[in-house]
This record gives C-alpha cells, structure tokens and sequence, in this order.
C-alpha cells in the first residue's frame, strides 16, 4: 500500500517533469528568431521531456499493469538514434538557405559537405 | 572453427543487438520466443551481408556503457541548462555561435556516434561534416567562448571515442 503510493507520486512527479521539459521546448520554438537556434528547442525537449514521460510509463505499468515494461527503452533507444539524423537535415537545408549567419570554413579541409557540388553536377542556373 | 564462425555470424554484435531487440520487442521472456530470436537474429545479417561489405571493427563495450552513462548525465545536466537559457534569456542577449572542430577520429562509426552525441547533449547541435571528414560543424545555443566549447566536445567526447573504437 505504501509502496503504490509512493508509485503515484514517482509518476505524477515524472509527468510534471516530462510537460515542463515540453512546455519549455515548444517556448524555445516559439521564442528564437532565428531558425538554428529555433533547432535547438524540439532536439532538447525529445530527450528529457520525452524520457520522463517513458519512465512514468514503465513505472505505472511496474505497479497497476502486468508488471515491468521494457518497451519503453527500445522506444528511448531509437528515439536517441533517430533525433540527432532529423536534426542535422534541418541544420543542413538552414545552411543552404543562407540566412543568418554563415558558417566559418573548416579549419581542416575545403568546404562542408553538404555545400561541395561535386564537378559532375553543375548547379542550375 | 574461427571460418565456421566468421561464416554463421558475419556481425556478431548486429545479432547480439537484434536479440536484444526482438526481446524488448516481445515484453516478456519465454524460451521459444528467445530460440526463435536467435534464428531471426543469425538469418538477418547473414543475409544482409552482402550490403555490408566490410566488418565492422571491434567496440570495447564496457568503456561503451561507461560513455553511454556519462552521455545520458550530462544530457540531464545540460537540458535544465538549455531549459533556464529559453527562460530568462531575451533574444537580443543570446549568442548563438558556429563551432568548427577539428576531428582527430578517422572511423565513420566513432564520428557518427560523436555528431550524434553533441546533437543530444543539449546547447550544441552538429550541422555537418566538412567534404574530406577531418572537420566537424557544430551550431553552440549560447556561447561567449566558441574555443571552449570545440575544447570540451574534443576533451569529454572525442578522447574517450577514440579508446572505445579501435
């Protein structure tokens, strides 16, 4: 009995945590002006807001469901591995769209790779 | 017996993770569903192996989850930072900030694992690698000290990668 309670307030505690983290990463969006830094926002709330939300899933089905949930780490693990990619597109189309600030060349080589259009495949005019 | 087994098991660490997989997938452990993982797990990447033409190279695993550790602390960490930057911070105070880093790590697996990690850590953002793969373009959300930031992915990130990968 005392065990489920603190159950209840362990996942209340982990749901507010989960919907500040949210809250604070839809303000980010909101708030920036400018698309990169806009970029940071959504890539932070993905992993501790949604985190928070998984650990009160696994920690409700551990005590009132059929006992402990794993599926919650695969659903973290490929939402760690998946977030990273999507952000690194959209970085990548924000540089070829030339707003804001320029990014310095590389120290080691010539140009980003995304940037460097290989002799073969003239841009359009 | 190391050609039978190089034969049965082209990636011996995809199979172990497909394991894995297949029985977080399934919720609940039973002897039949592990067997039939096991023969999922060994038929994947034998067929596979074709699209996969060179072996990846041996991982330390326990400096892995050791790195994984530190990885997800200072993703906590870092997230209450970002969380009181988006706050209290008004927009004409913010200095945002590119960041090249020059890459020591030649593997395309250890660089993946570094971009990914700086995209997670919250406050820094890879947005591309440079055409030859020696440098590493990294978006910092507020920084008064760009150097610093290529000094702390280099010296928390980067060295421990390169005795992870060998």
């Amino acid at each position: 009995m005392i065990l489920e309670n603190i159950a209840v307030y362990a996942l209340v505690l982990f749901l507010l945590i989960g919907s500040l983290f949210s809250l604070v990463g839809v303000i980010g969006l909101l708030k920036f002006n400018d698309p990169m830094t806009r970029l940071h926002a959504p890539t932070k709330v993905g992993t501790v807001g949604v985190g928070a939300f998984l650990v009160a899933s696994m920690i409700n089905s551990a005590t009132f469901g059929d006992g402990w949930s794993m599926q919650e780490l695969l659903i973290m693990i490929f939402l760690f591995v998946t977030a990273p990619i999507s952000a690194n597109f959209i970085a990548k189309v924000h540089m070829h769209s030339q707003v804001g600030k320029t990014p310095p060349p590389p120290i080691k080589d010539d140009i980003w790779s995304t940037l460097a259009v290989p002799k073969s495949d003239p841009p359009e005019e | 017996m190391a050609k039978a087994f190089n034969w049965l098991l082209p990636h011996p660490l995809l199979t172990l993770l497909l394991v894995m997989v297949w029985l977080l997938l399934q919720n609940s452990f039973s002897g039949g569903m592990f067997v039939f993982g096991v023969i999922l797990s060994v038929i994947i990447p034998k067929f596979t192996a074709v699209w996969w033409p060179d072996r990846p190279m041996g991982i330390r695993l326990g400096r892995m989850l050791l790195y994984s550790l530190l990885v997800i602390w200072d993703i906590i960490i870092a997230n209450f930072e970002v969380a009181w930057i988006v706050l209290t911070r008004p927009n004409s105070k913010l200095r945002p900030a590119w960041v090249v880093v020059p890459l020591d790590l030649v593997k395309p697996e250890a660089i993946t694992v570094l971009a990914g990690t700086i995209t997670l850590t919250p406050g820094t953002l890879s947005a591309d690698l440079s055409d030859e793969g020696h440098s590493l373009l990294v978006h910092a959300l507020h920084t008064d000290d760009p150097s610093a930031v290529s000094y702390d992915i280099k010296n928390r990130y980067e060295r421990r990668l390169k005795e992870i990968f060998l």
